[in-house]
């Protein structure tokens, strides 16, 4: 090690030398306010000032008291603070008949995601495993089909899944909701999982083989603990895809098991009443609020997990 | 890999068993709902089902009454609408943005988290921050008018001409994030040699990126074009929340047709119909894709 160190040293030196005699090189240092750096980072100011905007006005109008709101301009901050619309919105806003907030749309929500995450990340992290390492006849036209499944619209195929629900007695139900969030998580999270797999070194899985591991241990003992990175986005995906979810919410369950984001929706847009600009501000902050925070807690993972699952759109 | 290559050749069901049992949902899935569900919708798109699905078959009669519905032919010219200014301004903005985040600025990742957090949000959230923002009374309008300027107008979701526009604005607000990340990825995937090739040759920066960048970048401007297409397609909650269609039905969109007469008009026929109109706008997008993209390389 030393005669490498004593080796390089001279020729580090002279090299350093003809550099400096040389003059300088590599790029120029830019000055702080050049102007192409005003120009980049004022329309990176202006962009960020702009997808900010809504945050803002929402936070600012929730803040607010009717009587504020309905002088004032919506950008304007608070005068006097006001916590009463959010706690409004939590507990006592009206969709329509009853009057108990957004509360139990919440928790119906957490009903809704923990499960179906949970669900459908089982059965997709073992749908890529037997992809990725044992492969059957048939399993990729299965998987094409699987994938293609991806681009075609719910639409098409919302009514045959109602059929199938209400055969098996599970219409309406929260058990329904968990199958449908599971069934159209599958493509993405199978592609993401079975790639996976396939990154990780096959030897580990032929040395599992050789000792007589089979299907289920070498899951469990070997492939799980190693991709707990993988886990982790495709939990990013769910909760917040599932979160969000609009559709099979309205469509697969009676209206007590509602979702968050259709309660809010009905409390915002329900034609009864006098419109309280702040209370829905905030209804819409606390419904936003849980895939904001995934979002903000979780930084570059939720970027891999959209850059993988960009396409359920 | 393939599990045991044995001699005696036992049952071919029977080999690698536990792989197919785990498998049974993901193949389930994909024959029966996917393709047996498609398949059903599309067969049952030719009969006259109204509040249950019938066998009476009636031919294109669906198909000829879809379109001949006026409010089916607005929701087709508003996808149109939509889908080109989405296509064209998620495609600009995103490139933009990404090109500016490459500019090895400083504060990245705080650019990074505010540009893409609307995408955090569904679209029920932005539409009703959108709604608010563009209200005419408290929002924007009103803002501007406070000002000074008392005629100016901007009331996009009360004007049934221009509605389809301030919905355009919320899906851009939530979606151009996306874009930006997956077009930075696909910039920062550019060999730097190319850049310094260019320096040396004394192209202006534009140029560069015009003629020499963004044509290098085919792949990732492809496979944007398809998430964002295959996305307005499914436009749906965003109308929802935004306008309920309204005014009137100047703002209805495909999805929100299929879904209004399967759950709520009990016309199940012209929701199969509606749907099957859908699913053939995204094929006519996904299959020249998929083509191009796998159909060289191998097949099957």
């Amino acid at each position: 090690m030393a005669e490498v160190v004593s080796l390089n040293n001279p020729s580090v030196k002279t090299g350093l030398s003809t550099k400096l005699a040389a003059g300088p090189r590599g790029k120029k240092p830019r000055p702080m306010f050049s102007p192409r750096n005003i120009m980049v980072y004022g329309a990176l100011i202006f962009a960020a000032a702009y997808y900010l905007l809504p945050l803002y006005v929402m936070v600012v109008t929730s803040l607010k008291g009717m009587p504020e709101i309905r002088l004032g301009n919506i950008f304007s901050p608070p005068l006097e603070i006001t916590f009463e619309p959010w706690v409004k919105a939590w507990s006592s806003a009206c969709t329509g008949l009853n009057c108990d907030g957004l509360s139990r749309g919440f928790w119906n929500s957490v009903r809704i995601t923990i499960p179906s995450t949970v669900v459908s990340i089982a059965i997709a992290s073992i749908n890529g495993y037997a992809l990725a390492n044992w492969r059957f006849k048939g399993a990729d036209l299965f998987f094409t089909i699987l994938i293609v499944g991806a681009f075609i619209p719910y639409q098409v195929m919302i009514y045959p899944i109602v059929i199938v629900l209400r055969e098996m007695g599970l219409y309406g139900s929260l058990t329904g909701l968990i199958i449908v969030h599971t069934i159209f998580g599958m493509p993405i999270l199978t592609l993401l999982f079975r790639n996976y797999f396939t990154s990780l070194p096959e030897e580990l899985f032929k040395a599992a083989r050789v000792d007589g591991a089979g299907f289920w241990t070498i899951y469990f003992k070997i492939m799980l603990p190693m991709s707990l990175p993988i886990f982790v986005v495709a939990m990013i995906l769910q909760v917040t895809g599932i979160w969000n979810d609009f559709l099979f919410g309205v469509v697969f369950t009676r209206p007590e098991y509602y979702p968050m984001t259709v309660q809010l929706n009905n409390i915002v847009n329900s034609v009864q009443g006098v419109k309280e600009y702040n209370v829905n501000m905030a209804a819409t902050i606390l419904t936003g609020a849980v895939p904001l925070i995934v979002y903000f807690v979780s930084g570059r993972l939720f970027v891999r997990g959209i850059a993988a699952g960009a396409v359920k759109g | 890999m393939t599990g045991h290559a044995n001699a005696g050749r036992p049952n071919q069901l029977l080999r690698n068993l536990h792989s197919k049992i785990a498998s049974i949902p993901m193949i389930l899935t994909a024959v029966v709902i996917f393709l047996g569900g498609t398949l059903w919708t599309v067969f049952y798109s030719f009969t006259n089902s109204k509040l249950l699905p019938r066998l009476t078959f009636v031919g294109l009669d669906q198909y000829e009454r879809l379109w001949s519905a006026p409010r089916w032919l607005i929701s087709i010219q508003n996808l149109a609408i939509y889908g080109v200014f989405s296509l064209i301004f998620s495609l600009v903005i995103g490139f933009l943005l990404a090109a500016l985040m490459d500019q090895k600025i400083r504060f990245e990742n705080t650019f990074r988290t505010i540009f893409l957090y609307p995408f955090a949000l569904s679209f029920i959230v932005t539409g009703l921050v959108w709604q608010w923002i563009l209200n005419p009374e408290f929002g924007i309008q009103s803002v501007v008018r406070s000002l000074g300027w008392s005629t100016f107008t901007f009331d996009p979701l009360y004007n049934s001409d221009i509605v389809i526009y301030g919905i355009l604005i919320a899906a851009l607000w939530q979606g151009t994030g996306l874009v930006m990340c997956l077009m930075l990825a696909g910039l920062r995937g550019i060999d730097e040699d190319i850049w310094k090739a260019a320096r040396v040759d004394g192209i202006p920066m534009w140029k560069t990126y015009v003629l020499i960048i963004i044509p290098m970048m085919r792949a990732v401007f492809i496979t944007t074009l398809v998430i964002i297409a295959s996305g307005i397609v499914r436009v749906y909650d965003l109308v929802v929340a935004q306008t309920s269609g309204g005014p009137g039905i100047a703002s209805e969109v495909p999805a929100k047709y299929v879904y209004d007469y399967m759950f709520q008009a009990q016309n199940l026929g012209q929701g199969f119909a509606a749907s099957t109109m859908m699913l053939i706008t995204v094929a006519i997008i996904i299959v020249p894709w998929a083509y191009l993209e796998f159909g060289g390389r191998k097949r099957g």
